[in-house]
């Protein structure tokens, strides 16, 4: 009686298989770090246990190369940043609910099994502060692991090892232990999965220090934020939507595949990026908003309205200066966010220029999920999402005042 | 099939009876869930998008469990929770029209099939995997104190019987010694990942003696099995002895959801023939408790009851958007 579909490792098929020629040493710039590559190959070896440093720091020249013909989807490039990492450093390994076989819930693993062995892609049981307190100790010993938290809603239950665990080790031991752990995470709504399933909630994450916290939007900027948050020495959760991997299985989002170098490299974690540049009005929007702000902004663009959109690419750290840079340009502001609205990122964002220069605000407004649980019928979700409609009527309303 | 020798044959019927009604209404749900979310398979297109999780195959469990609940006892369930639902009497038209999304619902349409809620019933459910046991705790605590013989159950998968909320609900249920049974739905997998590579111990049952409450393990997907487990528990629940656990080795016999190819599964060749609802149906026949005929009226009667569930569910009105950010609070609160 089930069905036939393929809802496991589907990809689209314009997909290259993952490249095997860049199987070499991640690109960590010239002489800058304490790695050469041929450390970095024999692994522990050069990891220093007593303290958890491991070769490879974010320290590292950060070389962004041209994306070049090749197009992945955000799944496959996510998978191919993991399996780059995992060649060129034993100590990198995965771990997390149906990772192995079945390659990840939203393919974020797909394949990983088949190259690495069950030995260093573990399925765990459903067991999350177990297996994600595992991920902090075994990173305290200097092992780079990178736990998927299968949604993001499940974080209630582990909370306690994320936020006061591998958070705050760093801290309170005065520097002294680092924990370079992944924590990587499903996050998002749009296809009516219900109030459980189908949460934002990076600002939560961003409000409890010592965790940095990114959020890419497209496949060239996960692959080089997932090497970034690999090589960090510092814990990363890295936030993907479901609606931007490319699945094969949900809507499709001409934006989730997209052109991604074969080599290893970094995108820096922190800074932001112009996806498109205008004069009259900012959003600043990150995650899969950054698809339906440029969509709004093609569509805008022959009625003589600029849009510039600011795709954050993180919270923790917060690109503050791009933010004030742009808003300096247009002196109009939106903050798209998925994420509840009160308490959270786009009232940071606003701050952010409040703060600094208040002067340029002609507008500030807000498109983001109203507090209220994620709706399950689809006319209720999609009314309070920040769908492109909510946007647009906010950017005419930006530039009409 | 084991068969439990003190069931008369009407009690038997109707065991079969609460199978076909499930199976029926999965079936029905999946034929919906599907219909028009082709070509290609978008989990968010059709008049029932979102995840899936349906129960064909566990009609054992409910059924048995159901057999003994009261509308006034209380049930926490699953991700997966149609047919415990069905079985402890949640209203057909009223949960479909929840699956549905409508504003006719369980939940006028903001919950969806993870989360039902019927006060009526006293039946919930959660899409957090092990965290409907501890609800069940303050229930049973609820109608200890208020005197009486109801009780709660909290059904869970075997995966949730690795998660904490498991191991604190049943060391609290023992110390308070709460009216619970917890029943563990042992399919053989949490997703793709077999129990084998999840679970320290062969049977969850045995977790029981680690908090002092007695643990039994069903075998054989045996709807008679469940019957006799789950009575002795209830039955000890209600005469204030305290919580038991029960563990059923039952089948999931379609996808973990709608859509899940099942490539990782090993065990798919010897799924059919380990369907519960043929076994039991010809085991009746067989032991002349029932004829053909008898079990043709059954389905007739099943097959109408979920479709006019299906009609009412279809024909109803969708919720209003300008409702949306009702019922956050029960005063209106608005932050
Ligand atoms: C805390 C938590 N972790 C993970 C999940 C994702 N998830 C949903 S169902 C499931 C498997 C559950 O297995 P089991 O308890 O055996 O129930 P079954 O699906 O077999 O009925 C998982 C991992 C979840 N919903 N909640
Ligand atoms: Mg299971």
């Amino acid at each position: 009686m089930s069905t036939d579909l393929d809802r496991t490792g589907q990809e689209p098929a314009d997909n290259a298989p993952a490249s095997a020629a860049s199987t070499g040493a991640p690109v960590t710039g010239a002489g800058v770090n304490t790695a050469t590559d041929a450390d970095m190959n024999t692994g522990s070896d050069a990891i220093d246990t007593g303290t958890g440093r491991a070769p490879h720091g974010n320290t590292a020249a950060v070389i962004e190369p041209e994306p070049g013909k090749r197009k992945l989807s955000t799944a496959k490039s996510i998978q191919e940043a993991i399996a780059q990492e995992m060649r060129a450093d034993d100590s990198v390994f995965v771990m997390g609910e149906d990772v192995g076989p079945y390659g990840g819930i939203f393919s974020s693993t797909t394949g990983l099994i088949d190259e690495f062995g069950a030995d260093r892609i573990l399925d765990t049981p459903i067991s999350e502060s177990a297996f994600i307190g595992a991920g902090i100790g075994a990173a305290v010993e200097g092992m780079r692991p990178i736990v998927e938290l299968m949604f993001v809603d499940f974080f209630g239950v582990c909370m306690d090892q994320i936020y006061n665990h591998m958070a705050k080790i760093h801290f309170e031991s005065g520097g002294n232990v680092q924990v370079p752990m992944v924590l990587m995470t499903a996050v998002g709504g749009g296809y009516s999965d219900g109030a459980q399933h189908s949460q934002a909630l990076w600002g939560t994450f961003a409000h409890l220090p010592g965790m940095k916290v990114v959020v890419p939007s497209n496949p060239y900027d996960a692959k080089g934020l997932m090497t970034a948050a690999i090589r960090s020495n510092d814990p990363v959760v890295f936030m993907f939507h479901k609606g931007i991997m490319g699945l094969g299985w949900m809507k499709k989002n001409k934006r989730s595949i997209g052109a991604v170098p074969e080599e290893s490299y970094e995108v820096p974690i922190g800074k932001a990026r112009i996806a498109r540049e205008g004069t009259d009005v900012t959003v600043v929007t990150l995650s899969l908003s950054v698809h339906h702000a440029l969509d709004v902004a093609e569509k805008l663009e022959p009625e003589g309205i600029s849009v510039e959109v600011l795709d954050l690419r993180s919270l923790v750290p917060l690109d503050r200066d791009a933010i004030v840079a742009s808003v300096s340009k247009t002196g109009r502001l939106i903050v798209v966010d998925e994420d509840y609205q009160s308490f959270g990122l786009s009232g940071e964002v606003i701050a952010s220029v409040a703060e600094r220069q208040p002067e340029l605000l002609s507008h500030v407004s807000r498109v983001c999920m109203p507090d209220v649980p994620v709706p399950y019928a689809s006319q209720l979700e999609h009314s309070v999402l920040p769908t492109a409609t909510r946007i647009e009527s906010a950017v005419r309303g930006a530039v009409t005042k | 099939m084991t068969l439990y020798p003190e069931l008369t044959d009407e009690k038997r019927r109707k065991l079969l009876n609460s199978m076909v009604l499930i199976r029926t209404y999965e079936e029905a749900i999946l034929r919906e869930y599907h219909a028009d979310k082709s070509p290609g398979f978008d989990i968010g297109a059709g008049l029932i998008p979102g995840e899936m999780h349906l129960s064909a195959g566990q009609e054992p469990v409910a059924a048995g469990l159901g057999a003994h609940l009261t509308k006034d006892d209380a049930m926490t369930a699953t991700h997966r929770p149609h047919h415990v639902a069905i079985a402890k009497g949640v209203r057909l038209r009223e949960m479909t029209a929840e699956i549905f999304g409508r504003e006719t619902g369980l939940g006028r349409g903001r919950g969806g099939h993870m989360h039902l809620f019927d006060p009526e019933t006293h039946f919930s459910c959660s899409g957090i995997v092990a965290e409907g046991l501890p609800p069940a705790l303050g229930q049973a605590l609820a109608f200890q104190r208020r005197g009486g013989d109801r009780v709660a159950v909290a059904v869970a998968g075997e995966g949730a019987a690795n998660a904490g909320a498991f191991h604190e609900a049943l060391n609290l249920a023992a110390l308070w010694k709460l009216p619970v049974v917890f029943v563990i739905e042992d399919n053989d997998w949490g997703i793709s990942v077999p129990r084998a590579r999840s679970t320290a111990v062969t049977s969850n049952a045995d977790r029981g003696a680690a908090y002092g409450i007695p643990g039994v393990r069903v075998e054989e997907n045996s709807v008679e099995g469940v019957y006799e487990a789950c009575g002795e528990a209830v039955a000890r629940a209600r005469a204030g002895d305290g919580p038991s656990l029960v563990e059923v080795h039952t089948l999931r016999l379609w996808g973990h959801f709608e859509g899940d190819a099942q490539g990782y599964r090993t065990d798919l060749e010897g799924v059919p023939g380990r369907d519960p609802l043929p076994t039991y149906k010809q085991t009746l026949i067989d032991r002349g408790a029932m004829t053909e005929k008898d079990y043709d009226v059954m389905t007739a009667s099943a097959l109408e009851q979920v479709e006019d569930a299906i009609d009412f569910a279809k024909s109803s009105p969708t919720p209003d958007p300008a409702h949306a950010l009702d019922y956050v609070f029960s005063e209106g609160v608005r932050s």
